[in-house]
């Protein structure tokens, strides 16, 4: 018995839930995947109190399309999302994306509320969340709240999830057919935790300029990052060799990451930069094919 | 405090008394006297502990024994027969000399159970993704390559001799 003892509780609807939490709040934890918060127990980096495990919600788990995005919620498996006929089709970066979280037995019990909790900057669904500007959605005992990515993810492994709150749902906005996207990730081994990795969606106008961009990266800073600037440089313009050049080479002044024994600060800029350029080139060839 | 689990572990139905902190993969080894379950690392990265839940692949150092309740578990003693024969998969291993220490072996064996279920016929692309969460310091992993496409070869042939 690895992890350190704790009461076990076990709610059943979502009212049931948000109760507990008001009431056990701070000495309590929420038991989803387990995927990440399992080692950390094992380890006795966290020895909760309380462990709350949700998997018995029923009501938390389901893909459905609603309006502009896709809503997901929290409790379901990283694998459902990867398999999700609604997300190959109107989400396919998501699709892209979640295959680089772990591994299959991974994602099999991993969800998508708990990648998201745990705020790794590193994580492939946080930079996807945040690069097409979906939104997470919380609740205690009293309301829900819609919240920003950016308003979420405060710093390594840290996010304004209160003590009394539980994610809910999240949504992912949805790409329009004729949308260009990639996404590009350098680990050290297959299923690792990213070095870096970088999306780009692109929309073109029918001269072939880019009438619309949304860049971010992830593993270069505390937080998934939007590269705004780099977006608004391309916007107008035709994606030439030289534009790419320009458009890239910039990360490198924007990005402030950190150095650690995986990678230097000068190396995850340099990465960033290409893993950028490379999502832009694909995306740009996609685009091009659905247009 | 203990919490009664009722689980059908290789098909028999078994019901424990457990404390909440018992680790899935200790349960197995411990309680049910199960320990074809190896346990490497015990934090998720080396897949020697690989097992199905409901079918599905998970790591269980990373499960509690209360989350499989009302669950169907099946471990590396679910392969052979009762009278002790290997299983086609087992067999492709030892024909491929796909294991050496074998510690590592059991997870490998449960994976790519899961993994032939959905992908009876993979090609080598999908065989080294899918064993990519496993980790073995003896082969290479190219004997556990042909061993699982040994097996989805003479799936297919079977499946053919019956049409």
């Amino acid at each position: 018995m690895k992890p350190a003892h704790f009461e076990y509780l076990k709610p059943i609807t979502p009212d049931e839930l948000y109760n507990q939490l008001s009431f056990y709040g701070e000495d309590a934890k929420i038991m989803a995947g387990g995927q990440s918060l399992v080692p950390i127990m094992n380890m006795r980096l966290s020895t909760p109190k309380y462990i709350i495990d949700i998997n018995h919600i029923e009501d938390f788990s389901y893909i459905k399309l609603d309006g502009d995005h896709i809503a997901i919620g929290a409790l379901t498996r990283q694998t459902e999302v990867e398999n999700s006929s609604i997300v190959e089709k109107y989400c396919p970066l998501l699709q892209e994306a979640i295959r680089y979280v772990g591994h299959a037995q991974i994602r099999n019990m991993g969800t998508i509320g708990g990648t998201i909790a745990h705020a790794d900057p590193s994580a492939e669904v946080p930079c996807v969340l945040s690069t097409l500007r979906g939104e997470i959605v919380v609740a205690n005992v009293e309301e829900e709240r819609v919240v920003s990515p950016e308003e979420f993810f405060l710093t390594y492994m840290l996010s304004s999830l209160e003590p009394t709150e539980v994610i809910k749902e999240i949504r992912i906005p949805i790409l329009s057919k004729d949308s260009g996207y990639a996404f590009e990730e350098i680990a050290r081994r297959d299923g690792d935790f990213a070095i870096l990795e970088a999306i780009a969606v692109i929309d073109l106008n029918e001269n072939g300029q880019v009438a619309a961009a949304k860049i971010g990266v992830g593993g270069a800073g505390p937080t998934p990052e939007i590269l705004e600037d780099v977006e608004d440089f391309v916007v107008g313009k035709e994606l030439t060799d030289n534009v790419l050049d320009d458009a890239c080479e910039q990360i490198k002044d924007i990005l402030e990451p950190d150095s650690d024994l995986h990678g230097s600060a000068e190396y995850r800029k340099d990465l960033a930069s290409v893993l950028v350029k490379r999502a832009l080139e694909t995306a740009l060839t996609r685009a091009k094919e659905g247009a | 405090m203990t919490e009664t689990i009722s689980v059908l572990v290789n098909g028999k139905k078994i019901t424990s008394e457990v404390e909440p902190r018992l680790l899935l993969s200790d349960y197995l080894r411990e309680k049910l006297d199960l320990t074809g379950t190896h346990l490497g690392c015990e934090h998720g990265v080396c897949g020697a502990c690989t097992i199905l839940v409901n079918g599905r692949t998970v790591r269980s150092c990373l499960m509690l024994a209360v989350q499989v309740d009302g669950c169907e578990v099946d471990t590396v003693e679910s392969l052979t027969e009762g009278d002790g024969m290997l299983s086609p998969l087992q067999q492709a291993f030892a024909d491929n000399h796909a294991l050496q220490c074998g510690f590592c072996t059991p997870g490998f064996l449960m994976t790519i159970t899961g993994f032939l279920e959905n992908n009876p016929d993979p090609n080598d692309e999908e065989i080294k993704q899918a064993i990519s969460g496993n980790l073995c310091r003896c082969t290479g992993y190219t004997n556990i390559l042909k061993a699982v496409k040994q097996v989805s070869k003479s799936r297919k042939l079977k499946e053919v001799v019956k049409e």
